[in-house]
């Protein structure tokens, strides 16, 4: 187990070739713990969702190495669940199958990843639900249901893309609770990606902060509070006191800090 | 009833035309009048269903002709540039081509039976068929591409879950525009020469002056386009349920 879950080494991509080449992210080492949730946090368009992308085995980088327990995940899509920051959900499915199209596409029986998906569906306060079309979902309802779909996904190692980036702030605060919650029924590796400082603090065991485009490692922070946390957490002074960490650090990696 | 003006206009339409045939005193050979319309309809009444039945025939094979060619060139365009660029100039061009002048040839080539009429209804549906459906596969969601791919997804699976789904509202769109047309296409092969059919049926009522007969006719082909028209529709519905359900914007 000293293994870790998901290593990142001297990872860089740059989009485009020669002069108008874009660097997404430069020069990222980081390594997550497996059962450890890790978040990286840093402004819109620093490269996140980059990182993700080359995990998920979606995008091949310029340059570094990226390993999911142990092997490299480039091009090599299928040892991960991947929620990217759209739902996504397939409209020409009802809610129950879109829970079960990882298990389907796997080439899993599909009757008992259904068994499977209708008891989460508790879980995940969508009981009811499961017969009605995404278009017919609000959007905390449709967001919850990608995480259900990609909590079905059979791997430890699970990479959540601003999972709550498009709800408002009061459904949002839930919703965060709501996954710790749920996360710690399993404990799986989780590597979150936000630009919401509050929020990696919250669910993480520690916080990755990157500066603006390109995306280079700036720091990290542990956040070493017992769980499961409280939402009045948040204003505890311990907690303030990280958070004034993660936003001085935040400043420095702006253009001109 | 969401057809009631529909037929009120209809009928008052019908009422003019009544009306200024009778007043202007226009002969039946230039422009018969709705009645006269009708009691030829009550005259030759029991020879349509034979002729109907041809031409509808025709119109059904050839969309499903259309249908199936049409899918298949749009998978191919879709998939491979090479084919899109050389193939889609020579579709767009293949439309310029008059069905009139091609109607006769296809029938030295083919002979006097269904065959050519049922080419000629292909050739003019699968071009909005390929149209749309090219469309719509080019036009699917790349992330959900990736995201099926994150799952480990092949090439068949991806166009499966995703491809797939994603172009059948953009096929069934083109499937209605060539089923609008399919009754037309047919009418137009038969023009040419065949046994039975509406087209034919028309041919022969034109060379007789029976111009009452002629009418009878249209009318026919109108009510059978909007049969098949309607048809489609059903079986859009049918296929792509998820594009008739009223979203919810309300937080649940």
């Amino acid at each position: 187990m000293s293994e870790p879950a998901i290593e990142l080494r001297g990872l860089s991509h740059r989009f485009g070739e020669g002069e108008h080449a874009v660097s997404a992210v430069q020069d990222i080492s980081l390594s997550v713990a497996a059962g450890s949730f890790v978040s990286v946090l840093g402004p819109s368009g620093c490269g996140k969702s980059t990182l993700l992308r080359v995990l998920a085995g979606l995008l091949v980088p310029t340059a570094g190495q990226a390993l999911v327990r142990g092997r490299s995940a480039i091009a090599t899509p299928g040892l991960v669940g991947y929620m990217p920051q759209r739902d996504l959900l397939l409209p020409w499915r009802r809610a129950l199958a879109n829970a079960t199209l990882g298990a389907e596409i796997a080439g899993e029986p599909v009757e008992a990843e259904r068994e499977r998906a209708r008891g989460l569906f508790q879980q995940f306060g969508l009981a009811g639900f499961e017969d009605v079309w995404p278009a017919q979902l609000s959007g905390g309802m449709r967001q919850r249901l990608a995480l259900l779909r990609t909590f079905l996904i059979r791997s430890d190692v699970l990479l959540l893309d601003e999972p709550f980036g498009a709800l408002d702030a009061i459904t949002r605060r839930a919703m965060q609770a709501w996954l710790q919650d749920v996360w710690m029924r399993d404990r799986r590796t989780v590597l979150f990606v936000t630009h919401d400082v509050e929020e990696a603090l919250f669910l993480s065991d520690t916080v990755y902060v990157l500066t603006e485009r390109p995306g280079r490692l700036l720091t990290h922070v542990d956040a070493p509070f017992a769980r499961p946390r409280l939402p009045s957490l948040v204003v505890e002074p311990a907690f303030v006191q990280c958070k004034a960490l993660l936003l001085e650090a935040l400043d420095r990696g702006a253009p001109g800090g | 009833m969401q057809y009631l003006p529909a037929l009120l206009l209809l009928a008052a339409l019908m009422a003019v035309w009544e009306l200024a045939v009778a007043l202007l005193d226009i002969r039946p050979y230039l422009l018969p009048a709705p009645s006269r319309i009708w009691s030829a309809f009550l005259r030759i009444g029991g020879t349509l269903p034979h002729h109907t039945w041809t031409t509808m025939a025709e119109a059904t094979l050839g969309l499903a002709l259309a249908a199936a060619v049409g899918v298949a060139l749009a998978a191919l365009i879709a998939s491979v540039g090479l084919v899109r660029r050389v193939l889609y100039p020579l579709l767009v061009a293949s439309q310029a081509v008059p069905m009139i002048v091609l109607a006769p040839l296809l029938v030295v080539w083919f002979g006097f039976g269904m065959a050519p009429k049922v080419i000629v209804v292909a050739l003019v549906g699968f071009f909005p068929i390929v149209v749309n459906t090219v469309d719509g596969l080019l036009g699917a969601d790349r992330e959900m591409v990736g995201l099926v791919r994150s799952m480990g997804a092949n090439r068949a699976q991806v166009l499966r879950h995703i491809l797939g789904p994603s172009a059948l509202p953009a096929f069934f769109a083109g499937l209605k525009i060539a089923a609008a047309y399919a009754v037309v296409g047919a009418i137009i092969g038969e023009w040419v020469g065949a046994g039975s059919g509406l087209g034919i049926f028309i041919t022969r009522s034109q060379a007789s002056f029976r111009i009452d007969q002629v009418f009878v006719a249209i009318v026919i082909v109108a009510l059978a386009s909007i049969l098949l028209f309607a048809l489609v529709q059903l079986a859009a519905r049918l296929a792509t349920p998820w594009m008739y359900v009223h979203e919810r914007k309300d937080e649940g």
